[in-house]
């Protein structure tokens, strides 16, 4: 191990927004003084006692933080193995971890004197986080949805609309997060003057990988916190889902110089990682530049990024953010993938035992825990991310289920 | 120094007192044999120099006519290698005409950058624009790129404040490009006052020469931007004639030749 390393797994990025080879600033001159000025509005806020109080105070007493580290007992003696807790950020405000990050970027946005806020949105869980805080914070906002995506997530488009946000449906593309994403830029660029872009994952050019990754680590400090007070001792292992892999951060980096802290990430493997039905960038992608940063990506040989398959429209993105493209090749952490079938399963086992519908992005990390835990001793500990509630997807799983609703 | 293709392109024009027309088309768009007889026929038609899109599947920057332009590309097979090839034949019959490549850097990064700017400047590639390349990635293409002979040709933009605009013009060689609004391509028309304002900061800090583009369609846009710089850029206007879905190839052709020597009375 070489002396950086012995340092600090935390150091990340350098000033040039890089995680190793990974991240940077790969967009175009109109948006480069954007993200210069961006990061040092940041850069500013992040000491600012005033700024964190507030962001404090309203994690605490709007988004309901911090989630209960709950212990998932029927689930724990169904396995057999490991101790396993739930990170609950599926109670939070909006139903998700999205709004952790949405909070610390519209309380920037306002500092900025930004008055016009736009986002990308897959799932629906960050457009509805992002209109959330819009509307507590009276600023008119836009929202890039994929048409594919509007289609299967239609109870998340209505709460975005009764929040008064505008959803402009994406055609380009396949219609899917990517191209979401690709719109919410070309806005940007048309609207350079008033507009904040709250990106909603630990991607895009820098300062959004770091500045995201910092706004969620709230769930990583508040767990190391708990388990600390309910086990006196770090847990073995952390899991979270991964679409761009803000939720996973958001849990892991806390701990990431906790050594003896094991941590899996798990990427949507779709249809299977053999086939070309999946978003399992980090497991069979390569890595290249798109939304402003170099990472692991799907494309072809050609460098033409490939669509991504996912039974969970949250996870269905072809990159991942770079932070985790360096954490996989320096091996901190480990990448696995799981198929939309055990997701789905790991959906119906968590439900049933544990009264928790989650949605389908964490069903993945769940699968992955009914994978592994029973092989493990029971004085084990593992904590799994519940990033997400499953109202959103009933409709979805429903038709997966043959069940009428 | 060695002049560049790019560089008595623009001594030519001076020397004539004349302003320069780029003209942008995708290679492959909407297939490879097309773009290949429009590649040729564009010079006699008054192409001055000639921007070739690479395809990408997300062009960020770019309006409807370049996506649906790139999209039509890839559909029809075009790849990077194919890319290269086109400027390698073009270049069998005109060892003139400029040609500069633009798109977006993943296609490159995978088809590896050493042996992309070998392969560049072997068939005859004189310049290259890379939307997602800002100063501050100089050392992923850049700097080699300028060691090879191949000029970087840098995008200033309205947001490019007079700080920045050094560290913009430091690594630009061949010319520098103007876009004339804060959008993406083929969208509003420019303010005129405002790109005329913006020229005469930019060229009290450069000797380049100053491309206009974004947003420029007609023979009036041509005529007004030619006026405040030395060369004018139009893409959009013309890959949204190149639709295939209820067009033979050949009225294609037509159509954007005729396109371009209208467009050229502009200037």
């Amino acid at each position: 191990m070489d002396n950086e390393q012995k340092n600090s797994y935390k150091s990340g990025p350098d000033e040039n927004g890089r995680f190793g080879i990974f991240g940077g600033r790969f967009v175009a001159e109109t948006l480069m003084p954007l993200i210069l000025e961006l990061e040092k509005s940041y850069n500013k806020a992040k000491e600012d006692i005033e700024f964190l109080e507030e962001l404090n105070e309203l994690n605490s007493k709007y988004a309901g933080r911090p989630s209960p580290l709950y212990y998932a007992e029927r689930l724990t003696e169904h396995l057999g193995g490991a101790k396993i807790y739930f990170k609950r950020d599926e109670l939070n405000h909006t139903g998700s971890h999205k709004i952790n990050n949405c909070l610390g970027q519209i309380l920037l946005a306002r500092r900025m004197g930004k008055k016009r806020i736009i986002a990308e949105t897959g799932a629906g869980q960050h457009g509805v986080a992002v209109a959330t805080v819009a509307a507590r914070f009276g600023l008119p906002c836009v929202i890039y949805m994929g048409a594919t995506d509007i289609e299967r997530q239609k109870p998340n488009l209505f709460r975005m609309k009764l929040l008064g946000a505008e959803v402009i449906p994406v055609t380009s593309g396949t219609g899917t997060l990517k191209d979401a994403m690709n719109e919410a830029l070309r806005d940007w660029v048309t609207n350079v003057d008033d507009t904040f872009y709250i990106i909603g994952t630990v991607a895009g050019p820098h300062p959004y990988p770091a500045m995201v990754r910092d706004f969620q680590s709230v769930i990583g400090t508040e767990a190391k916190e708990q388990i600390l007070s309910a086990e006196g001792r770090l847990p073995d292992y952390l899991m979270a889902c991964i679409g761009g892999g803000s939720n996973a951060m958001g849990l892991f980096y806390p701990f990431l110089d906790d050594v003896s802290v094991e941590m899996i990430g798990v990427e949507a493997g779709g249809k299977g990682v053999e086939t070309e039905e999946h978003c399992a960038s980090l497991t069979a992608g390569k890595p290249g530049v798109l939304h402003g940063n170099r990472t692991y990506l799907l494309q072809n040989s050609d460098g033409q990024i490939t669509e991504g398959h996912s039974i969970s429209a949250g996870l269905d993105y072809p990159g991942i953010g770079p932070e985790h493209a360096w954490l996989k090749d320096i091996g901190r952490v480990q990448y696995v993938a799981i198929t939309d079938q055990e997701a789905l399963e790991a959906f119906k086992v968590c439900t049933r035992l544990e009264g928790i519908i989650p949605a389908l992005e964490p069903s993945h990390a769940i699968a992955h825990l009914i994978k592994i835990a029973p092989e493990m001793s029971r004085d084990k500990l593992i904590i799994v991310n519940l990033c997400g509630r499953g109202d959103k997807d009933i409709f979805a799983i429903a038709e997966h289920l043959n069940m009428a609703i | 120094m060695i002049k560049t293709r790019i560089d008595k392109c623009f001594d030519i024009l001076k020397a004539k007192n004349k302003k320069g027309l780029v003209t942008f088309i995708t290679a492959g768009d909407p297939n490879y044999k097309t773009s290949l007889e429009i590649l040729k026929r564009l010079p006699s038609a008054g192409a001055n120099m000639i921007e070739l899109g690479m395809p990408f599947t997300d062009p960020m920057a770019d309006g409807p006519a370049i996506q649906a332009s790139s999209l039509r590309a890839l559909k029809s097979g075009q790849n990077m290698i194919k890319t290269l090839e086109l400027v390698r034949e073009f270049r069998e019959t005109n060892q003139e005409t400029p040609i500069i490549l633009m798109g977006y850097y993943n296609p490159i990064y995978a088809y590896g950058n050493d042996q992309f700017l070998e392969d560049a400047f072997r068939v005859g590639v004189d310049g290259l624009i890379i939307v997602d390349l800002p100063p501050e990635e100089d050392d992923e293409l850049c700097l080699k790129a300028i060691e090879m002979g191949i000029s970087f040709i840098r995008l200033a933009t309205p947001t490019t404040d007079e700080k920045r605009l050094g560290s913009v013009l430091k690594n630009t060689s061949g010319f520098l490009y103007y876009v004339s609004i804060s959008g993406i391509t083929g969208t509003a028309t420019p303010n005129i006052n405002k790109v005329k304002d913006a020229i005469i900061r930019i060229k009290n800090n450069t000797d380049l020469p100053i491309a206009i583009g974004f947003g420029v369609k007609t023979k009036q846009n041509v005529e007004d931007m030619s006026k405040i710089a030395d060369a004018v850029i139009v893409g959009s206007a013309l890959v949204s004639l190149m639709n295939n879905e209820d067009k033979t190839d050949a009225s294609i052709i037509k159509d954007v030749l005729d396109k371009v020597i209208e467009l050229g009375k502009g200037l």
